[in-house]
């Protein structure tokens, strides 16, 4: 079996990936995705920065932490027809978080309350209508960046004006939310194809509880309940490997929050003892061979 | 570099390399934090890390 692992560079977890390929005696090339110059028009004979052509491999696991051009690769590469782990399709849902909720929204997956606007009027009404505290969130963006709880309307009015004038377009897209009030933690999920293999609980005094921002991962069990919604919402977005965050609400149920496409793991393997590198390589190989 | 070890290219501290360190890896150096990409490994080259971009995240 021919891989490319394809990364903007190399993290704790594409080399548990890389171990993990290599632990079912595949070495992946590395492709960087910096090197990357695709003639579109020429398809998929082309040579790879790796020298041998595209239409060699027999899959690409895509694991760029620039989100822009893992997305944009997977686009060209799928349409090639090679295929890739995630494809592309669902790299595009998760990528933005207008089309994540509208997945969701079309598969009765349940979501905080959520509104998009695009002037700072309408985004200002919009804020109002989910109720204060809400969140402004940017449509692309990750490890809890950029995240607003706006209290009232003086922040709102503040918020709405700065992204306007420091942002550029991609800020003009108010994505407003509810903000749900969590027990100081969320929960981060992981599903490889139809499974929920893991789970954390990420614990946080402050309300953005991203282990990138310094919340603490304990194990979550996975119970039927948590696997279901999980497993529905992954599909929602097209399938793959996925990680889902979801929020508990006041009364203990699961609302998803956002699905991310090249997740992050590092933290989350030590406290559920679930080899997540592995379940996921294990899963992929499955998965290419079936098609072979 | 002092005998073999490679520098940081802010603070110009000694900076270690683990033995299972690839091309490309990402690493902070001990003293100043600044990030730090391995570009080559024979010799060892390091470089600053790319600043993170608006986009890059899971």
């Amino acid at each position: 079996m021919r891989v490319a692992l394809l990364v903007t560079h190399f993290r704790a977890e594409e080399k548990l990936i890389l171990a993990a390929f290599n632990k079912r005696d595949i070495s992946p090339d590395i492709i960087l995705d910096r090197e990357l110059n695709f003639d579109i028009s020429r398809g998929s004979e082309q040579l790879a920065p790796s020298g041998i052509a595209w239409s060699a491999y027999d899959l690409i696991f895509e694991r760029c932490v620039s989100t822009s051009r893992g997305m944009y690769a997977l686009a060209v590469l799928n349409s090639w027809g090679i295929r890739s782990f995630n494809s592309y399709e669902t790299a595009a849902i998760c990528a933005d978080k207008v089309r994540t909720s509208i997945a969701l929204t079309q598969n009765g997956i349940p979501q905080p309350h959520t509104r998009v606007a695009f002037t700072p009027d309408s985004a200002m009404q919009a804020i109002e209508d989910v109720k204060y505290p809400a969140v402004l969130k940017p449509v692309t963006g990750s490890w809890g960046r950029l995240l607003a709880r706006v209290h009232n309307r003086d922040s709102a009015e503040a918020i709405l004006e700065h992204r306007q004038t420091l942002g550029d377009y991609n800020h003009h897209i108010y994505y407003v939310q509810e903000y749900v009030d969590k027990p100081g933690r969320d929960i981060r999920a992981f599903v490889v194809g139809d499974r929920t293999i893991a789970a954390i609980y990420r614990a946080s005094n402050h309300w953005i509880t991203n282990t990138a921002r310094g919340g603490q991962a304990t194990n979550c069990p996975v119970t039927e309940q948590l696997d279901e919604i999980c497993v529905k919402a992954a599909q929602a977005v097209g399938g793959g490997i996925l990680a889902i965050d979801l929020l508990e609400d006041a009364r203990g149920n699961f609302v998803v929050n956002e699905i991310n496409h090249t997740m992050e793991f590092r933290n989350s393997s030590k406290p559920t003892g679930v080899d997540i590198a592995q379940e996921t390589i294990d899963y992929v190989i499955g998965q290419v061979e079936v098609v072979a | 570099m002092t005998d073999g070890t490679p520098l940081c290219p802010e603070c110009d501290a000694d900076v270690e390399i683990p033995t299972d360190a690839m091309e490309n890896e990402l690493l902070s150096c001990a003293e100043c934090g600044t990030e730090l990409e391995i570009m080559n490994l024979n010799p060892i080259e390091l470089e600053l890390a790319p600043e993170v971009e608006e986009d890059w995240g899971e």
